[in-house]
């Protein structure tokens, strides 16, 4: 039995906000500048030179790259040999998420309820999802998410007979949607499966995956790559002002579902896709 | 690219003037406002109250900022996303508003009303916020401080970049713009 002190757990969320809000992963900074190098429309290729000057900005003077530092979305992997010692494990997580929003100077964007809609100040409570898994470490995923993508995601239910045109034309209709609103150039998260509430985690974890890691499967793996090209023929472009570059990467995450049932999500992000993963 | 010069306020005949897909630096006073503050705005106009700023002429940025951190004018502060700010915003272009400056698209009924009494809808590269917070000359609180990010704060501004999306004639350039590129790439 290892174990980790909720101290560690504070101290390592606490840093890892700041980095996700201040420096974008280089996996998506990269994809920003491939498209950029093969973007052929001025004004496209305008814009995209600016995100890269952004990303830049916010590295050189330790500031959030967005002003939507986002919901604090924390994925933990919490090895079945670990012992968290020293108070509650969840707790930990958000006073982490707190400690960093306020020394990191991040918005703090959570109302306590979603009618009454009052601020809760430090940008708690995190939004936790934990997986138990072998091992004796603990994982930590943060992927602050902004709302201006997150709004313009779209999930249905559909008979097993939609099959697979069905789920590729819901992907690509919900990008169409959404147009200029999430911030193109989007990543794009599917979730396929499950049932109504697993098949949105699953697409909220296919944002969690590094842009250039295809899906370990060679099925979704292709669709991944047919989805990106369909939605690079929309002619959306960054910010919407046209252009090739509508979405950098298309992720898609699978699992089994019931005879009955053909779930799909599109969990869209902007071109800050956040993620910082570590062990403890 | 021909890039124009304009200053806020912007009077209804300069706000005539821009054409959409025109590049503009704009320098001048701004005011912030998003979602909870319109609510606040139009609450106090159905009482039949004042408003806590001049909306004559005024240019409103729909922007939340980052907390400035210490010795900095203001903290990131890009764009949030216009349709949520369209329930509000012809109640004020009718007052006087001539400017709104956000990101993503705008309802019909707006675009009715800024075709009506002349006004302007300006893009800012949404989630360019560390690179926009440089144009932020100076920033100061002016009401709702219990709002926190979505306060209403004044910002003077220099040379702000932006792209008129709607003009007063109500032409598009979420349309326009992808029409033209997508009959490029088919020639």
């Amino acid at each position: 039995m290892k174990e980790i002190t909720t101290a560690s757990i504070i101290e390592k969320v606490r840093g890892m906000c700041i980095e996700a809000n201040n420096l974008l992963p280089q996996d998506v900074s990269g994809r920003i500048r491939a498209c950029f190098e093969e973007e052929t429309w001025a004004p496209a290729k305008d814009t995209l030179g600016k995100l890269l000057e952004n990303v830049d900005a916010a590295r050189e003077k330790g500031v959030p790259i967005c002003q939507d530092t986002g919901l604090a979305c924390v994925f933990l992997e919490l090895g079945q040999e670990v012992h968290i010692v020293g108070g509650n494990l969840y707790e930990a997580v958000h006073e982490g998420v707190r400690q960093g929003y306020k020394e990191g100077y991040l918005r703090k964007s959570v109302v306590a309820d979603p009618l009454r809609r009052k601020n809760t100040g430090d940008n708690t409570p995190a939004l936790i999802t934990t997986d138990i898994v072998p091992g004796d470490k603990l994982t930590i995923t943060v992927g602050p998410k902004g709302a201006g993508s997150e709004n313009m995601s779209r999930l249905a239910m559909f008979p097993p007979a939609k099959g697979e045109k069905g789920v590729k034309d819901f992907v690509v209709e919900t990008v169409q949607l959404a147009g200029p609103n999430p911030c193109p150039p989007i990543v794009v998260g599917v979730g396929i499966g499950g049932n109504f509430d697993k098949v949105a985690l699953l697409a909220k974890k296919a944002l969690m995956r590094s842009t250039e890691a295809r899906n370990s499967d060679e099925y979704y793996a292709a669709m991944e790559i047919e989805l990106l090209e369909r939605i690079n023929k929309l002619g959306i472009g960054p910010q919407g002002f046209g252009g090739r570059t509508t979405a950098l990467a298309v992720n898609i995450e699978a699992c089994p579902t019931h005879i009955a049932c053909l779930p799909v999500a599109v969990n869209i992000n902007c071109h800050v896709t956040r993620h910082v993963k570590a062990a403890l | 690219m021909e890039i124009k010069r304009i200053t806020a306020p912007i009077t209804r005949e300069a706000a005539k003037s821009l054409r959409s897909g025109d590049s503009v630096l704009l320098s001048g006073e701004i005011y912030t406002a998003r979602d909870a503050a319109h609510g606040r705005l139009v609450e106090l106009l159905d009482k039949g109250e004042k408003l806590p700023i001049d909306i004559k002429d005024t240019v409103i940025y729909y922007v939340g900022p980052t907390p400035a951190k210490p010795g900095e004018v203001i903290g990131s502060a890009g764009p949030t996303t216009s349709y949520r700010m369209d329930a509000y915003a012809p109640r004020l272009i009718e007052l006087g508003m001539t400017g709104m400056i956000g990101k993503g698209k705008r309802s019909g009924e707006v675009i009715e009303s800024m075709k009506k009494h002349g006004a302007v809808y300006l893009g800012a590269i949404g989630g360019a916020a560390a690179l926009i917070a440089k144009c932020v000359t100076a920033c100061e609180l002016v009401c709702y401080e219990d709002l926190g990010s979505e306060a209403i704060r004044k910002l003077t501004v220099k040379d702000f970049p932006l792209t008129v999306v709607i003009d007063s004639l109500g032409v598009n350039l979420y349309e326009t713009g992808v029409k033209e590129y997508l009959a490029s790439v088919k020639n």
